[in-house]
């Protein structure tokens, strides 16, 4: 009988508030630095929007994109294709038959940019200044697609879309390519760059958004008794996926196994995590089940927690019901609280995060907790990183969306 | 005042350069859009927005086709600004 191909991870792209690459990315994020800053545009005057910050992208695509690209690409696939080129590079730009080659990228939002630059000029300019890429750059399967020609592949490209879990789902689909047989190998990952005043004004109304404009680098902060609600960022995280045989055979260099996928809805409430946790749980317990270890093995989880009042403590909850005496053992990471939240990327840059921490054995800090809430009843690693402990170990990664979509993404050491 | 045809070529091989990354010194008269430059419907199409803004022309569909190389497109825009 064949069992399905275990699925390894052989390459890390990204482009985040806190670097152009994973590297400086992570090093930032193990040095507890914020990448959230106060805009420097009109936007607060001209629209009077309420909230002054944001968590924008560290390195601008225009320094690193030729000028026809930049022009043939919303932001969302600019940031896709910067963190794929890196991927791809990090993995030995690996030699793999198109046809066992796919590619599975996500956005939350979509082609924003594009969406509402051609709004204003269809009403300022008519509708013969509309440019004829507008429909290829606004759609949300315009990242996935320029990812597709990139590196060539032909098993199969996907945009999941599930708001926040956009980025978590569409890794757990990689995963589910290269295990049901259908490709090799699997570029996969999130991205977004909804940093227009449109959706900051709209996540604003729904008071979403942390309020605290005098310290920018200070607001988000998951846990905190203070918090009052998540920093926007951009940018976007890509992973390259492989089976274990693929990659041991071309001798590739392995970060991690990606052991465990576990998705649930909540069916609850469009907007609102069940306080219940039903799902959250759920999609933990089906990752663990799924990796086929035990709730002792995992030591870490890098939580999806957004810096909101109610969310932050209902996934706390979760991951208390689920393991019970055993989540004593878990050190509990909110790497939102440096970058922000990257809405589709954001649960791929945290699984990278997540992949990252097992790989040095070391957890990334929260910043911004000076007074932890008292429901919290998790070892919060705080300021500084924590070392993760030897032997095989295992992580997981939330990541949760508007909609009751939940992922849970369970990584081990290899 | 109208551009000249040496103008008009200038405006045009910046507009063909930002679009396709070609310097702008490969967009001769004498170039095929699609043979020579390699220029897709989608981006002749752009080109031509982009065009009949800098220009202040209208190339209407029926006449981008018979806008083989830059050469043809250079004496359409001249003559189209009248």
């Amino acid at each position: 009988m064949s069992t399905a191909p275990d699925v390894v991870v052989t390459g890390l792209g990204a482009t985040t508030p806190l670097g152009g690459d994973v590297d400086t990315t992570w090093a930032a994020a193990l040095a507890g630095e914020s990448g959230a800053k106060t805009f420097e545009n009109d936007w607060v005057e001209k629209y009077g929007i309420p909230v002054h910050f944001a968590a924008q992208i560290k390195v601008q695509p225009a320094d690193v994109l030729t000028r026809p690209e930049t022009k043939r690409m919303d932001p969302s696939a600019q940031y896709a294709i910067i963190a794929t080129r890196e991927a791809w590079a990090d993995a030995g730009s690996p030699q793999v038959d198109p046809e066992r080659l796919g590619a599975v990228v996500s956005s939350g939002i979509g082609g924003i940019w594009t969406t509402l630059d051609a709004w204003d000029t269809l009403q300022e300019r008519g509708a013969r200044r509309v440019l004829p890429m507008t429909v290829p750059m606004l759609m949300p399967n315009s990242p996935v697609a320029y990812v597709e020609l990139e590196i060539g592949a032909r098993a199969g490209a996907h945009a999941l879309v599930s708001a926040c879990a956009s980025g978590a789902e569409a890794i757990g689909y990689g995963i589910e390519m290269i295990r049901s047989g259908r490709a090799d190998v699997v570029v996969a990952g999130g991205t977004e760059a909804a940093m227009h005043p449109m959706p900051v004004a709209a996540f604003a109304a729904s008071r979403t958004l942390s309020l605290n404009n005098d310290d920018p680098a200070g607001a988000s902060r998951p846990y905190d008794v203070k918090r009052d609600g998540f920093v926007l960022g951009e940018g976007a995280g890509i992973v390259v996926l492989e089976s274990a045989e693929h990659a041991a055979a071309r001798g590739a260099t392995v970060y991690a196994r990606l052991a465990g996928v576990g998705l649930s809805s909540d069916a609850y409430h469009l907007t609102s995590p069940d306080p219940e946790g039903t799902g959250q749980v759920a999609a933990m317990r089906r990752a663990v089940e799924d990796a086929g270890v035990s709730a002792r093995d995992v030591v870490h989880l890098n939580a999806h927690a957004t810096s909101t009042k109610v969310g932050d403590l209902t996934e706390a909850a979760s991951v208390r019901t689920l393991f019970g005496g055993e989540a004593d053992h878990v050190t509990l990471s909110a790497t939102k609280s440096m970058t922000g939240h990257l809405l589709g990327g954001a649960g791929a840059l945290e699984t990278i995060f997540t992949i990252k921490a097992l790989a040095d054995r070391k957890a990334p800090p929260t910043i911004n907790v000076t007074e932890p809430d008292p429901a919290l009843d998790l070892d919060l690693v705080r300021d500084t990183p924590r070392d993760l402990p030897g032997g095989d170990i295992a992580a997981l990664n939330n990541s949760f969306g508007f909609g009751g979509h939940n992922v849970a993404l369970l990584a081990t050491t290899v | 005042m109208a551009a000249t045809e040496q103008e008009v070529l200038a405006g045009l091989a910046e507009i063909v350069s930002e679009e396709t990354g070609l310097p702008t010194d490969a967009v001769l008269p004498e170039k095929s859009f699609t043979d020579d430059l390699d220029i897709d419907s989608l981006s002749m199409m752009t080109i031509v927005t982009h065009a009949e803004d800098k220009f202040d022309v209208r190339i209407p569909d029926d006449d981008v086709k018979n806008l083989t190389t830059v050469g043809d497109a250079v004496s359409y825009i001249t003559k189209a600004q009248g």
